[in-house]
């Protein structure tokens, strides 16, 4: 492979601890290497330009049957937005629900080489593989959901961890997943009897188990298997005016738990689009900002991440595993509205969104999704996201990281707001002066995430050793730029390497790159009563058959496995 | 204002898709750099030029450009379509998407449009001399913003499903619709001249839909209120109202639930 030398620019490395310095970056064979490692290499002058390794999303819905149906109902969305296939570039369609061609080279465009599946329906695992299979670039694993699943259910019931950890780790295999994911835990389920659970001491109906007891037992068993990544929960009662004291009785779960990985987290407990999660009041007229509460919360516990689920009023679709809330949020705002029902396993929910800046309660949002981020002690532990395209859509990250940067864009959109003063009387963006600097994107978009889904040997840094994942953007942080400066470099990064591969030359697309798809294989003793649980429940009640359900061969054409030995 | 007169020559293999057709896209350029604007065959790229003689002049802005379209345009789609401002005089039948999202201006054909003429419509005054093809100022397949103002003026019949997801704005058939008129409309005025076959007003939130003529089938969610006297854009005369879709939600106005209104006419 081609070996580069990326010279001069001004370096932005949480892993190296280079805080805007300059310093040379080597690559060799796919990965960083030391510059005295090169022979002859291809030199990228990066003067007067920021470096970064490749951006790291640990949230996104991207792929899979869900993000499918965004695309299939909403011809709109696509409309004026295709680009014919020219060159290398293949053809493009789609705004909030893109192609999966779009979506890697938007992503690319953007400096990112990973991006994560944040929610996987194993029964529709083949649909999301295939779709990750035709995103090109990146590097991409998905999230099983598992709060709703009934092996889960009826293990952690009886406290079973585990049975419910061999579940989970065959689970994993069977559908080349990454991560547990916990979407509404319990409320999924419910809304099969047309009901949720608002509260994590809700009853789920049937099971008769409680929210707080299936994300704690999946704490439990994600650490008794010792994943990667830690458990990723998008808690109960998503959405609602005061649904703030349900997010930190969750966030509570996680107390007195440690991580037991060998990779490199801190975390147990990873929250994620806690934008959606962070409302004080008790309707839409009251409804505020509950950030710094919820910061005060994340900033004095160690083991929690979070990503942000940053609203950036665009129109939009929201896709969620969370049945019942995108049925609440199409009695709200009347548009088209799909559900689904998988089975032994979860349920969804698609509906599009308009975030409108006209709109008193979409500005509060906006305004307490930055101030997580503002009111962050710690920045490897908040993630810029927007649960892509929940939200928003992942293209707008560019603004988000604007935002952030300057309270002059902040300003700006606030005096965009039709009811200014009534944002600002509910938030506590306004009074917030604080900027962010590269290095603390580049935690929050690159070290952050890599470490908190125990990938920090991999993405995240410049250091010798990581993928030679490497983003380089026309902007000069030491010379003056006014905030729409920050946007477009961050928009269209100038190069990029993924694993040694530059895919983006002169800020165009210039290979389809190396893609691959993570998954975790983790070993665990022999355990004949869950086996003979699945072959029971494939038998009395899936409609396919165990032969008709596992993810291989053709569907993961590119895999990289991640082994993890659980065996006792 | 200046008028540029497009008569075409070559007719396409397939069909013409020809947004640049508008008074926006022409303002300010030569006859030459009208020419050069670019046209689609299927997925192929071709120049406006390659099918039509261009004459005249255009005008300094949209406002100050008139464009009238000659010879048989019954295979070129999306004339006038996202057009602000001017005029466009389509001398011919023409195919789909006339009119489509535009926000201002007059579109006059003198003849008959096919199917989608004024989807999306935000403003202006789109008039069919000829007879109007299915989905007249509806939505966009899948999206939720059908007509949101200006006027829409049929002087023949219109095909099925005009005003599907209307919001406001108005359409005026001289003639007689096929089925499903205003179909989840929120908004805006539908008069009929003609005869109406049936599902008029299926899952209708807000707006008035007029009829003078017979309508085949009424609509189960719709219910009849009184007779009352109408005198609305040049209609006169002695209506029944109905009120619905019953089946849809309502917001109500000072306690009052607003429905969509359909008036038949009794006598002139």
């Amino acid at each position: 492979m081609a070996e580069y030398l990326i010279k001069n620019g001004f370096v932005f490395d949480p892993v190296l601890g280079i805080k805007g310095d300059k310093a040379d970056i080597a690559i060799k064979d796919g990965k960083i290497v030391e510059t005295t490692a090169l022979g002859s290499p291809k030199v990228i002058d990066a003067a007067g330009k920021t470096v970064m390794a490749g951006g790291v999303d640990i949230h996104a819905h991207v792929a899979g049957p869900k993000v499918n149906i965004g695309r299939n109902f909403r011809p709109e969305d696509k409309l004026f937005g295709y680009k014919a296939r020219s060159g290398i570039e293949r053809m493009q369609g789609g705004f909030s629900v893109p192609t999966t061609i779009r979506t890697g080279y938007n992503y690319a465009r953007m400096g990112y080489t990973t991006v994560m599946e944040a929610a996987m329906p194993p029964l529709y695992a083949r649909h999301t593989h295939e779709e990750m299979r035709d995103t090109p670039i990146l590097d991409q694993g998905a999230y099983p959901v598992f709060g709703n699943n009934w092996f889960v259910l009826e293990y952690l019931k009886n406290h079973e961890i585990e049975n419910a950890a061999a579940y989970i780790a065959w689970l994993l295999r069977a559908t080349k997943g990454y991560a547990v994911k916990v979407v509404n835990p319990g409320g999924t389920e419910a809304w099969g009897w047309g009901l949720n659970c608002e509260n994590v001491h809700d009853p789920v109906p049937y099971f008769d188990i409680t929210p707080a007891q299936i994300v704690k037992g999946l704490i439990e068993a994600n650490e008794h298997l010792g994943l990667p990544h830690s458990m990723h929960v998008h808690a109960n009662n998503l959405g609602n005016p005061g649904n703030y004291t349900t997010t930190l009785d969750t966030f509570k779960l996680s107390e007195g738990i440690k991580p037991n990985s060998k990779f490199g987290r801190d975390q147990v407990m990873h929250h994620t689009h806690v934008q959606f999660h962070s409302y004080g009041g008790d309707s839409w007229v009251n409804v505020e900002s509950k950030a710094k509460e919820i910061m005060d919360y994340v900033n004095s516990h160690e083991n929690i991440t979070i990503d942000m689920g940053q609203v950036t009023l665009d129109e939009t679709t929201t896709m969620t595993a969370d049945g019942p809330f995108e049925h609440h949020l199409t009695e709200l705002n009347h548009l088209k509205w799909a559900n689904a029902d998988v089975e032994l396993e979860t349920g969804s929910g698609v509906v599009p969104y308009v975030y409108s800046p006209n709109i008193k309660v979409c500005a509060i949002q906006w305004a307490i999704g930055l101030e997580l981020a503002l009111f962050a002690k710690d920045p490897m532990r908040i993630f810029i996201t927007t649960d892509h395209p929940n939200a928003g859509p992942f293209i707008r990250y560019p603004r988000v990281i604007k935002w952030l940067m300057s309270t002059e864009a902040r300003e700006q959109q606030f005096d965009a707001f039709k009811h200014k003063d009534k944002v600002i009387e509910a938030t506590n963006l306004a009074g917030i002066d604080r900027e962010l600097n590269l290095y603390e994107i580049a935690q929050m978009t690159r070290a952050g995430p890599a470490k908190a889904l125990g990938l920090a040997h991999m993405y995240g840094g410049l250091a010798p050793g990581l993928e030679a994942d490497v983003a380089i953007y026309d902007f000069n942080p030491n010379e003056p730029y006014a905030p729409d400066d920050i946007e477009t470099a961050f928009l269209n990064a100038e190069h990029l390497f993924k694993t040694g591969v530059q895919v983006v030359r002169d800020h165009n697309i210039a290979s389809n790159g190396n893609k691959r798809t993570l998954w975790v294989n983790a070993k665990v003793d022999e355990n004949p009563q869950v086996m003979r649980d699945v072959k029971e429940k494939f038998l009395r009640y899936y409609t396919v058959t165990l032969n008709n359900y596992e993810v291989t061969g053709h569907y993961l054409p590119n895999p990289y496995v991640i082994e993890v030995d659980a065996t006792e | 204002m200046e008028t540029v007169t497009l008569t075409i020559k070559n007719q396409p293999d397939l069909f013409l898709e020809a947004d640049t057709i508008t008074p926006d896209a022409f303002a300010g350029k030569k006859i030459e750099e009208i020419a050069d604007l670019h046209v689609y065959v299927g997925r192929e790229q071709h120049r406006l030029g390659d099918f039509f003689e261009i004459s005249g002049k255009a005008g300094a802005t949209p406002e100050e450009t008139k464009i009238v379209v000659n010879g048989d345009l019954s295979r070129v789609k999306y004339i006038g379509m996202k057009m602000t401002a001017g005029e466009v005089v389509v001398n011919s039948n023409t195919d789909m998407y006339v009119g489509a999202w535009m926000q201002g201006g007059k579109i006059t054909v003198n003849g008959d449009v096919d199917a989608f003429a004024g989807t999306g419509m935000k403003g202006g005054e789109l008039i069919i001399k000829g007879n109007a093809g299915n989905y007249l100022g509806a939505a966009y397949r899948g999206d939720w913003r059908g007509m949101q103002a200006g006027k829409i003026t049929v002087t023949g019949n219109a095909g099925s499903d005009i005003g599907t997801f209307m919001n406001g704005g108005e359409i005026v058939i001289g003639g007689d619709v096929d089925v499903h008129v205003a179909t989840h409309a929120e908004g805006g005025r539908i008069i009929i001249k003609g005869n109406a076959k049936s599902r008029l007003g299926g899952q209708m939130v807000e707006g008035e839909i007029y009829v003078l003529g017979s309508i085949d089938l009424m609509m189960p969610g719709f219910a009849y209120r009184e007779d009352v006297d109408v005198d609305v854009d040049g209609i006169k005369g002695r209506f029944a109202l109905y009120e619905g879709d019953l089946g849809e939600r309502h917001r109500k106005r000072k306690g009052q639930t607003i429905y969509a209104k359909l008036y038949q006419r009794i006598e002139a």
